[in-house]
């Protein structure tokens, strides 16, 4: 048998306010007209993990591409640039869903591009993936991973980075979402993830929730031995092409 | 727990990690999530910084919520036993009376 060819490379991509920043962009080898996927990296940092995750979903037969939400923070490593973007107070959500944005035209303007394209976000990037959902036209499927804050408890946690709670702007969201949770994480809690299903229920919103048990946070990192299941992530990679065949292939 | 929470603590000081120069520090950020390196589910993390200078370098620790507890002890014991033997340096400096043997004692 042999499996199919990619090409991954990091990019210029334009974002939000037209910065220029970089991307990892793979795609797969040959002329193929295929979907295309915005991969979100999660807080700690554009790092090797999301950087094989994107090149996974590209082995499955999409164009994917992962902006560098930190690339404003200057040259250095993934964890050093994470540290000084926390200490900042994370990044502004109009500059994450402008910077999606920009993603999403990178990969609707290469010749590959069957028009589609999907988000798929993971950690506070599963967080930023509602949020574009509700605030960008133009996606044809969402995936979140485990994203916290989606539902805000505390009104104070709330600031002018992150202004509104994403459950607030539900209404707004148009593409179909797979939310994928482990039922032990503590950011989102069970329950928190119930009161978001209950709200995409009410609003009549196309959604699919998984739940895992005996899973917490991050539970496909398999770079973090603490969190990774591998049973519980082999199933929810496969509801994850699954979903993107259905509604992006 | 994925959050963007940090207890910033101003120090006065310096701090050196492996291969690099002794920096300035005036900042510790604190928080207790999950870490970068270290094998932990959450690690009590400290970047130690220099504001003043932009922020841009960092000394960095991941340590468990056990060793933080841990560690907290040995600081103040540190600055207990310091203080004691400094008190006592401080007294000899003042009274050196008594035989060559509770003299040398002292230190």
């Amino acid at each position: 048998m042999s499996y199919p060819g990619l090409i991954a490379e990091t990019v210029s991509f334009q974002g939000h306010n037209g910065d220029k920043g970089e991307a990892y962009y793979a795609r797969p080898a040959g002329n193929a007209k295929v979907g295309g996927v915005v991969v979100v990296m999660h807080m700690p940092g554009w790092d090797e993990w999301i950087i094989e995750t994107t090149r996974k979903i590209t082995h499955h037969g999409f164009a994917a591409i992962s902006p560098h939400l930190y690339f404003r923070e200057g040259t250095g490593s993934p964890d050093d640039l994470g540290a000084r973007v926390r200490a900042a107070g994370g990044v502004p959500d109009d500059t994450v869903v402008g910077d999606v944005a920009g993603a999403m035209a990178y990969l609707r303007a290469q010749p590959n591009s069957n028009g589609k394209v999907g988000v798929i976000g993971f950690c506070s990037g599963g967080r930023h993936t509602y949020l574009c959902g509700c605030r960008i036209s133009g996606i044809d499927a969402l995936v979140d991973c485990w994203g916290g804050n989606v539902v805000v408890d505390d009104p104070k946690a709330l600031n002018a980075k992150r202004p509104v709670a994403p459950i607030d702007l539900t209404e707004k969201m148009t593409a179909p979402l797979l939310g994928l949770f482990g039922n032990d994480d503590e950011n989102p809690t069970a329950d928190q993830v119930n009161r978001t299903e209950a709200v995409l229920k009410k609003l009549g919103k196309n959604y699919e929730f998984h739940r895992y048990d005996g899973a917490g946070h991050a539970f496909f990192n398999h770079s973090r031995a603490s969190a990774y299941r591998a049973e519980q992530a082999a199933d929810g990679w496969k509801k994850v092409f699954a979903f993107f065949k259905k509604h992006i292939g | 727990m994925c959050s963007y929470i940090v207890e910033k603590a101003r120090l006065t000081g310096t701090a050196k990690g492996p291969g690099s120069e002794w920096m300035k520090i005036d900042t510790a950020n604190v928080y207790y999530d999950h870490p970068y390196e270290a094998q932990l589910d959450h690690a009590l993390c400290v970047d130690f910084v220099c504001e003043a200078n932009g922020g841009r370098e960092r000394v960095a620790i991941e340590i468990s919520r056990e060793s933080a507890l841990e560690l907290m002890e040995k600081i103040k014991a540190a600055l207990a036993s310091g203080d004691a033997s400094h008190a006592s340096a401080a007294e000899a400096k003042c009274s050196l009376a008594g035989t060559q043997a509770q003299v040398a004692s002292l230190f």
